[in-house]
């Protein structure tokens, strides 16, 4: 494999984990909740899905069992926002505190013991094709569903009834009750859905992206993705892009040393951050034209007020 | 029948101060629940972690070294969270503070003598200004969001931060830690007590503390600020300006977090490593909602959440627990709080038959 190959290869890897919990927290704010606790849920998954990694239960219950963490992580979340009418910036912050500290505790007896990681699917045949096989068919299976979750959350927000439903609730719930909408319980699924995909990011980073448990190990990835959202502009085909971008500059940290840049590697690990900095100021300059934000984002919803 | 809530029309003092202490008592009792679902007899641990380490003499002057820096961050702080103005980011402020004063105390010319200390606390307090001034300027400029811009930057001063100690300013004879040499003795805050940790930084917080209050209650600018940051248009209506709410409150709390950045520097650490805060400007978030933004409230916030850390480290001294447990007993902290708020702001009542 070529350098060229191995940067994309290993940007799109990079850019998974950011994807979905990016794609989830999407989903969670066009519902009008805003959930900051992303970096917590993150890792409370990547611990829970490794600790079933050593554990011997496989790599499929792995993904499961991270997903199910992070949902039940949201779950806590969902109960202070839409239950008791809490600052939705305060709790998401707890969540992100408490995440933190449970996944240190959780991954107390990891060690330095790596886990098999997932490995890419061998397709026959297209894998084999020169160029583009190596490109485009060598990834592992969670890449290419990540992948397809963008055009199915794309498809479902803007397409279906009950994308609609969401998005009239995330506009105004006031409306969406009066019509009829059970607006909580439409919430509640998108907090929950969002928990599970920032669990399953964060599963993805531990079992198949890095192999081994490092403490904090999301490394502010769960911050970047809430940046995504707001730099997609709600949009998923642009948090697909988004993603990417920033997987690439994760890439070029690592790679940057290898290909000799005169920077210390403090620098160019600061690079990711930077770049969020950077697009969204960009992305709020542009933001005067057109306003993308769901309407009621971060207001508690009281149903008879 | 159904069950309805609506809001309070007066929450009264009792309500404001039952809530914190309902939260305190639930997050003991998850907190008991805890350590007995890991294997610990629940009160033992408990009483090692919230009592132990105040019974001493020396525990509780190392509560206060853990106190002062939440107490000014979170007083800070609570002047930018009265305007709705999200600056997450104090870590990194106290980081800047941290290495501007350092800086001061390590490269500046000798024979500055009483000078010096002054200088590195200026130092500190402009390079957290400068550093939470960057995400005010942006908000300001363009309507970036403060949370994830403030956030950004504490991730980029860890990094300049770990640069510093590994490469240009690490001490050369220190057998190659990431650390720099000790400040000097004229860049060094004596203890109070010799057999303590404690410095005058703890007269400081009593300060910035008295501050906050005169700000809050006496002055028309904590009214125009907390106007300009909860309503915005009312405020431009009657001529108040929520840039200037922006301004001030991230530029006060990255102050405050760079000056307790100086005194970690000039006091317990004496020195720059790889890590300087066990998440200072983090927890000082939990410590201003805690004490509602409100002086005396910060301060009891404060010393509780400085209970936190020292009995984090204590049952992991005698029982073995990892001490993050801290950081889930604040967040606990903080759920329960925010849980413990409704009831405070609301009442249950029923309607219909």
């Amino acid at each position: 494999m070529d350098l060229a190959t191995a940067i994309f290869v290993g940007t799109i890897a990079a850019a998974t984990p950011m994807l979905l919990a990016a794609l989830g927290e999407l989903v969670v704010e066009k519902s009008g909740v805003l959930n900051l606790g992303l970096e917590g849920m993150m890792l409370i998954g990547a611990a829970v899905a490794f600790w079933l990694a050593i554990s011997g239960w496989g790599l499929p219950l792995a993904f499961v069992g991270g997903a199910l963490a992070g949902m039940l992580a949201s779950g806590l979340f969902a109960l202070l926002a839409l239950v008791f009418l809490a600052n939705q910036y305060a709790t998401g912050l707890a969540l992100a505190i408490f995440g933190t500290g449970l996944s240190a505790m959780i991954g107390m007896g990891f060690g330095s013991q790596p886990v098999a990681t997932l490995k890419p699917l061998a397709i026959p045949l297209l894998g084999d094709i020169p160029l583009l096989g190596p490109l485009l068919f060598r990834f592992d299976i969670v890449v290419y569903l990540t992948l397809a979750m963008v055009p199915a959350v794309w498809w479902w927000l803007t397409r279906s009834k009950s994308g609609l439903i969401l998005r009239t609730i995330g506009e105004s719930p006031e409306n969406a009750h009066a019509i009829g909408y059970p607006v909580r319980r439409i919430r509640l699924a998108a907090i929950l859905f969002g928990g599970a995909m920032a669990g399953l990011g964060g599963a993805y980073l531990s079992v198949a992206y890095v192999g081994i448990w490092v403490e904090n190990m999301t490394a502010g990835r769960g911050w970047i993705a809430l940046s995504l959202v707001v730099f997609a502009a709600w949009r998923p085909w642009r948090a697909l892009a988004g993603a990417v971008l920033f997987g690439g500059f994760t890439i070029l940290q690592l790679h940057g040393q290898i290909l000799g840049l005169p920077l210390p590697s403090e620098a160019l690990s600061a690079l990711p951050y930077l770049a969020t900095i950077v697009a969204l100021v960009l992305i709020s300059q542009k933001r005067r034209r057109g306003m993308e934000v769901p309407a009621s984002l971060a207001r508690p919803f009281r149903p008879g007020a | 029948m159904a069950l309805r809530i609506e809001p309070r029309r007066e929450v009264t003092w009792a309500a404001r101060l039952l809530a914190p202490i309902a939260a305190v008592l639930l997050t003991l009792v998850f907190g008991g629940a805890l350590f007995w679902t890991l294997g610990f007899d629940p009160l033992a641990t408990l009483y090692a972690f919230f009592i132990g380490p105040v019974t001493g003499l020396y525990g509780l002057t190392e509560l206060l070294v853990k106190a002062v820096p939440l107490i000014i961050i979170a007083a800070g702080l609570s002047v930018g969270f009265r305007a709705n103005i999200w600056n997450i980011g104090a870590e990194g402020q106290l980081t800047m503070g941290a290495i501007a004063a350092a800086g001061v105390g390590l490269f500046a010319p000798q024979g500055l003598h009483g000078l010096l200390l002054p200088l590195m606390f200026l130092a500190a307090l402009l390079a957290g200004m400068a550093w939470a001034g960057i995400a005010a300027f942006l908000r300001a400029r363009f309507g970036t969001n403060e949370i994830l811009v403030t956030l950004m930057l504490t991730y980029i001063a860890g990094l300049l931060l770990s640069w510093l100690v590994r490469g240009p300013w690490r001490d050369p004879m220190g057998f190659n830690f990431p650390q720099t040499a000790l400040m000097p003795p004229a860049g060094t805050l004596s203890p109070l007590d010799p057999r303590f940790r404690v410095t005058a930084s703890v007269w400081f917080a009593l300060l910035v503390l008295g501050l906050l209050w005169l700000f809050v209650s006496r002055s028309f600018a904590g009214y125009r600020l907390a106007v300009g940051g909860a309503a915005p248009r009312a405020a431009r209506y009657v001529g108040f300006s929520e840039k200037g709410a922006i301004w001030t409150g991230l530029l006060v709390g990255g102050a405050a977090a760079g000056v307790a950045g100086f005194y970690e520097v000039a006091g317990p650490l004496g020195q720059l490593s790889a890590v300087i805060s066990p998440g200072y400007g983090f927890t000082a978030i939990i410590v201003a909602f805690v004490g509602r933004l409100h002086p005396a409230g910060i301060l009891l916030g404060g010393l509780f959440l400085a209970l936190t850390y020292v009995g984090g480290e204590a049952v992991q001294v005698s029982f073995g627990i990892p001490a993050h447990i801290t950081r889930v007993f604040q967040g606990l902290l903080l759920f329960f709080l925010l849980a413990s708020e409704f009831f405070t702001s609301w009442r249950i009542t029923r309607s219909g038959a």
